[in-house]
């Protein structure tokens, strides 16, 4: 069984007045299968953690590691993350002018699957991905996220996760400027992914709006940097009743990521 | 990623507008255009020096050969491939010929020195309505001094395609006149894949008729020196001009373009976009765009962009649009200049879905290409320029080595 394992992880950013730490001890563990939902007030480290999993070079790892069954993925480079078998899907994807959606998808998959993928089943599967996720046909012919609208960026990120396969997907905020509607595609686009590939998600959120859609197995309250709170769905419940409040100490302001 | 950020140099200035309201302050151009003089005789121009504006970048030492006495100008080699449709008309004209000198005059002494020189000019005539193409390939020159000129002739309502495929070794000074009678349609393409030594400096010289509609594009890759500097007069009503430039500098080049639209008619129009990629210690660009926009360009509209993509560090590129407004009564006129490094967050959404870097390299700057060189509209010519560049980003860059 597949195991994505966090431990004591610490990660801190450059700023003008030096190294600041944003992580301060996370330990997580997503077995195959299982959806873990992030939930933390904004500035609480949440995408810092998505972004440091995957391998930006804005962030340095301190202390701790991660790894990906028994492999320490804090020694690969990023497209060796991706090539491992982890996903992260970005609350901002980046705009690649002139290279097209069919362009980019085909190089991504080669190099996750080590050969190219055979012509017909690979048309095929855009295709269904993108007709399940209610994308025009002529989107394929585009550049990527190049004039995209905020729903349409987040459709292609999910469009990527189903095709490319991963063992482990980080969703970073994939709810942020979705409507109701493009919310409950993009989740039954995560959920199809989930039920096809066995896949384990950590899904980052502020909101339990998108917990309606893609039911998580376990919640996480993200506070100041490491996990505050763990339980089952039930605590997502009494977020949305309560808020953070309760984890904030008095008169605390909130940092930025 | 992690390594220091290139040297990178913009200048940009801004546009005047001498004819608007005298309480607005009023930008001094570097330089006025339309006064600039002009000779067909060196010896009227003073010996290179990097203080003359327009040898600011060139790298003097390296073009000298090509400034002082004159050089070789006899005919040299050439041959002709992929003739479509109908008939050119190729051959060599006497320097007294009255077609030359039509087009337009040198601006400095380079370009000067090949118009003194020359003995003969290579015409290509393009017959009133005919339709055609042709590639003119020139890989003989060798390494001695050389000068060429060349007039290019499209009758009235012709179209015509032509390409100069420039290849070997070179030390050559040149002029190519290029005069599009009315309603004529060009595109002339002149493509620069020298060997590692030449050195090649060419002033090329358009004159437009009415209605009539070129397509300049100026593809440099190989070389150790390479200037082209095309000038467009658009000289009758409706006259347009589209200028294309796609330069790849590794280290050690230096590739420059100088391009000056001159806007002399009503209702003319200019398309000016340029992009340039270097990599490697010591690869250089420059480009200058200079439009004017004259009193007589009654409803003229202009847009002129450079982008660099600086993929290593220790290269330099320069990039100083102009834009000289002599008139109130313009359509449209505008300017971009943009010169950065990669981009590491492209870099980062690529290999974050697995692909690896070099490879993530090779999309964006095929990617930053892929749309200029498509509105070339020569699609065997397209496919080939494409496989050039990706030919140039398989080349190991001198630049820092891959983490």
């Amino acid at each position: 069984m597949s195991t994505l394992s966090i431990k004591d992880l610490h990660v801190s950013v450059d700023t003008d007045q030096g190294a600041k730490e944003i992580l301060r001890g996370v330990d997580l563990v997503i077995k195959e299968g299982e959806i873990h939902a992030i939930m933390g007030p904004n500035g609480s480290g949440k995408s810092t953690l998505a972004y440091s999993i995957a391998g930006h070079p804005k962030y340095h790892v301190t202390q701790g590691s991660v790894t990906l069954d028994g492999a320490e993925v804090l020694d690969m480079t990023v497209d060796e993350r991706a090539r491992a078998g982890l996903f992260l899907a970005m609350q901002y994807p980046v705009e690649i002018p002139g290279v097209t959606v069919t362009n980019f998808l085909r190089t991504a998959k080669t190099a996750i699957d080590g050969e190219a993928p055979a012509i017909r089943g690979w048309i095929t599967s855009i295709r269904e991905s993108m007709t399940n996720l209610r994308m025009e046909p002529s989107f394929a012919e585009r550049n990527v996220n190049e004039g995209f609208s905020g729903g349409e960026k987040k459709r292609n990120e999910i469009l990527q996760l189903e095709l490319l396969q991963p063992r482990f997907a980080i969703l970073d905020e994939t709810d942020s400027g979705l409507d109701v509607d493009a919310l409950k595609i993009v989740a039954e686009g995560v959920n199809r992914a989930k039920d096809k590939t066995a896949l384990g998600i950590m899904l980052i959120t502020h909101y339990t709006r998108i917990l309606r859609y893609i039911k998580p197995d376990f919640v996480h309250v993200f506070v100041a940097g490491r996990i505050a709170e763990q339980g089952g769905p039930e605590l997502a419940d009494r977020l949305e009743n309560e808020g953070y409040d309760r984890f904030l100490p008095v008169g605390a302001s909130e940092s930025t990521d | 990623m992690g390594q220091p950020a290139p040297t990178v140099t913009i200048e940009s200035h801004k546009a005047s507008r001498p004819n608007t309201a005298s309480d607005e302050p009023r930008f001094v151009p570097v330089q006025t255009r339309s006064e600039r003089f002009t000779s067909v005789d060196a010896a009227d121009f003073p010996a290179l020096s990097s203080s003359q504006l327009e040898w600011k970048y060139t790298p003097i030492t390296r073009v000298k050969a090509l400034a002082g006495e004159p050089v070789n100008g006899a005919r040299y080699e050439y041959t002709v491939t992929d003739e479509t449709g109908d008939a050119l008309l190729i051959e060599w004209l006497d320097r007294t010929d009255r077609r030359i000198g039509a087009a337009g005059k040198p601006e400095e002494r380079v370009s000067a020195n090949a118009w003194t020189s020359f003995s003969e000019a290579l015409a290509i005539t393009v017959p009133a309505g005919a339709d055609g193409g042709l590639t003119v390939d020139r890989n003989r020159f060798g390494p001695e001094a050389r000068a060429a000129h060349t007039v290019i002739t499209a009758g009235t309502g012709s179209r015509a395609v032509l390409i100069v495929q420039n290849s070997g070794s070179a030390l050559l000074t040149e002029n190519l006149e290029i005069v599009l009678e009315d309603e004529a349609q060009l595109t002339v393409v002149s493509v620069q894949e020298w060997a590692d030594d030449a050195i090649h400096l060419a002033s090329h010289f358009a004159t437009l008729g009415r209605g009539a509609r070129l397509k300049h594009v100026v593809i440099s890759l190989g070389g150790s020196v390479v200037r082209i500097d095309p000038s467009v007069h658009l000289a009758a009503t409706g006259s347009d001009a589209e200028l294309l430039g796609v330069y790849f500098a590794d280290a050690g080049q230096h590739l420059e373009q100088r391009v000056f639209v001159n806007h002399d008619a009503p209702h003319t129009r200019s398309r000016v976009n340029y992009r340039g990629a270097l990599q490697g210690e010591g690869a250089r660009t420059a480009w200058v765009g200079d439009v004017l926009i004259r009193a007589t360009a009654v409803a003229a509209d202009t847009y002129e962009q450079n982008r660099n993509l600086v993929l290593t560090e220790g290269a330099r590129a320069d990039s100083v649009p102009n834009l000289e407004i002599e008139t109130g009564d313009i359509l449209a006129a505008g300017h971009a200049s943009t010169t950065g490094r990669f981009d590491d967050e492209q870099l980062f959404y690529l290999r974050s879905r697995g692909i690896p870097e070099a490879e993530a390299r090779r999309l964006v700057v095929r990617g930053f290409f892929t749309e200029l060189i498509a509105s070339i509209g020569q699609d065997a010519l397209e496919a080939r320029l494409v496989r050039a560049i990706e030919t140039e980003l398989g080349m190991p860059a001198s630049g820092p080595p891959e983490p």
